[in-house]
């Protein structure tokens, strides 16, 4: 399995929704092997998988995430208990949840001041986590899309881990968009529903402006 | 191709006053409107359901039924009813109950709702969001095929023979699967050879896996093509020129994103405005909004098309001038070009 498109490597997607249908397809046309999981069986996807993202492959999340290279995790942000973390011991682990009270209704576990992906983090306290991918919208991860252009959109990066963040920021170059690393999980407070980030879309200049690292280039 | 509108019946207000906030207002208006729409000829208007102290239309069934008795030929539908937090016998009783106060105009389009509200405000559990609504679909399916029923599930007291009555008026009474951006439900939608409408602001190519996916999985089922049908629904406003239309909508839309939450707390940018009537938002001239229309016909198979008059709970002027010029330059047009 982990044999075809090696130079690449694999993105797993943990569910299948809006957002994990889209963000599979970018990586499948980003050169990565591709496997995606709801929470049940291979079988009450496979419709979904070989219409919506051909080329995916419709599996467990077990099964999914164990040559997983990257995994993202794609679920219902009030689901993410329900995500197995002893699978994901090791993972490099994409956190593209938002804390979204309309959709979600109130969880408690997020009333704090930290960043959603801090939360998150206590429960997959083995992975290297990622927060990325959360302040665009899932129509316009393909609309804006645009490999290898230059001023092209651009999207913020937060991990304690900097090789994993490094690792996502290939990912999301691949995708066509400029990464920008914003600093650790806790700077991922500053692209969250309610910032200016969230809320507009940023070339690579205007983002680090946003997130306060262009000091550099203001000196 | 049948052609109408939709409301939710917001009663949130701007900074500058002009928004009705009295929720008896916004009833008439919504009543008047409906009225206008069926004089103009257009086909149908359905109604949103929300439980918030923003938006005046909890019950819809009761606004369609005042619109039946106020108007002669347009099709009266909920959009959406949350039928999740509902009961399903009581759903189908109401909507029997407008079929025959409306002569066979009333449908049903049943949603597992953007807005999650009504769960902890009837008991239920966000948790079981999905399972809910498949099961309570699967019931009002029963009940619309039979009048005696049988039945137990997890989410519902057992029926033993139970009749369900009055009956409705239409055979079938219509019942449509809404979907937003989730390509499961449109399997679903396919599995029960439904008519699917599907709500999206703009990115109509987005859609098309989901149209596909509809059709396989009713083909799967053994549902007949030509028993399936497809609608969509989303925000409009239809102004005289392009740039008029869209200087008039911006301020009211922006800060209706704001207050809906769906931003975090921010207006909505000009340039993100700008940048979603180009990828699909039917925001412009008659003949921007009928391009738009086409489009979804063209790529998506549509044979209706909802557009939500007055988003926002848009100044009644506006609504007025937006309804007119859909009535008289929109709606005509795409008729035609979908008639041959
Ligand atoms: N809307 C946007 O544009 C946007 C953009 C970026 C991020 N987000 C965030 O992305 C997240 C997902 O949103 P969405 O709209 O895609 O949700 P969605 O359409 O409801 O899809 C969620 C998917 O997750 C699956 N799932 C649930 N529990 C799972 C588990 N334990 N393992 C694997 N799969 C599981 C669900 O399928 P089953 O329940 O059938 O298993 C479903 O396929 C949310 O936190 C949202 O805030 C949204």
């Amino acid at each position: 399995m982990s044999t075809e498109n090696d130079s690449t490597g694999i993105v797993a997607v943990l569910g299948v929704g809006r957002v994990g249908t889209v963000v599979a397809r970018s990586a499948l046309r980003a050169g990565y092997s591709v496997n995606v999981a709801s929470s049940g069986g291979a079988d009450r996807i496979a419709l979904l998988v070989d219409v919506a993202i051909p080329g995916a492959r419709a599996t467990t999340a077990a099964d999914a995430v164990r040559d997983a290279d990257i995994v993202v995790v794609a679920v219902p942000l009030g689901k993410f208990r329900s995500v197995d973390p002893e699978m994901l011991v090791g993972k490099v682990v994409v956190d593209i949840m938002n804390y979204w009270p309309p959709v979600d209704g109130h969880l408690e576990d997020f009333d704090g001041d930290a960043s959603s992906s801090e939360v998150v983090a206590q429960h997959l306290g083995r992975s290297r986590l990622v927060k990325t991918l959360n302040h665009i919208g899932y129509h316009e991860l393909e609309q804006d899309a645009a490999p290898g252009a230059s001023q092209r959109r651009a999207l913020a990066v937060a991990s304690d881990d900097e090789d994993a963040a490094g690792q996502v920021a290939t990912m999301i170059d691949r995708f066509g968009f400029d990464p920008v690393i914003a600093g650790p999980l806790s700077a991922g407070r500053r692209f969250e529903p309610g910032t200016a980030i969230f809320n507009d879309a940023f070339t690579r200049s205007a983002l680090e402006a946003e997130l306060g690292l262009s000091a550099i280039a203001q000196a | 191709m049948e052609i109408g509108i939709y409301s939710f019946g917001e009663v949130n207000q701007y900074s500058n006053g002009e928004a009705t906030t009295d929720v008896g207002k916004r009833l008439d208006g919504l009543v008047s409107l409906a009225r206008a729409a069926d004089e103009g000829g257009l086909d149908v208007v359905a109604l949103g359901e929300h439980h918030r102290p923003d938006f005046a239309v909890s019950a819809p069934e009761m606004v369609l039924a005042t619109m039946a008795a106020e108007t002669e030929r347009i099709r009266l539908t909920s959009g959406v009813t949350v039928l999740s937090s509902q009961d399903p016998v009581r759903v189908y009783q109401q909507y029997a109950t407008l079929d025959h106060l409306s002569h066979g105009r009333a449908e049903i389009v049943t949603g597992r709702g953007a807005f999650t509200e009504s769960f902890p405000l009837f008991g239920y559990d966000l948790n079981d969001y999905d399972e809910l609504y498949d099961e309570k679909l699967r019931l009002l399916l029963q009940i619309r095929e039979q009048e005696s029923v049988t039945w137990s599930g997890r989410h519902r007291p057992s029926l033993d023979a139970a009749s369900v009555t009055p009956r409705a008026a239409q055979s079938p009474l219509p019942v449509w699967v809404a979907i937003g951006g989730n390509p499961a439900s449109g399997v679903r939608a396919g599995t029960l050879g439904l008519p699917m409408l599907i709500g999206f602001f703009s990115g109509t190519e987005q859609f098309v896996p989901h149209v596909q996916l509809y059709r396989r999985a009713a083909e799967q089922a053994g549902h007949a093509p030509d028993a399936l049908r497809l609608g969509a629904s989303g925000h409009m406003f239809v102004g005289k020129t392009s740039q008029a239309a869209r200087d008039a909508f911006f301020p009211y839309y922006s800060d209706y994103i704001r207050q809906m939450g769906l931003t975090g707390g921010a207006p909505l940018p000009r340039r993100a405005f700008e940048q979603s009537i180009e990828r699909g938002l039917p925001v412009g001239s008659p003949q921007q909004v009928i391009d738009e229309i086409m489009k979804r016909v063209e790529l998506l198979g549509i044979t209706r098309w909802l557009g939500q008059i007055d988003v926002g709970n848009l100044p009644f002027g506006m609504v007025n001038d937006s309804i007119e010029l859909f009535m008289t330059e929109v709606a005509p047009v795409v008729r035609r070009e979908t008639a041959a």
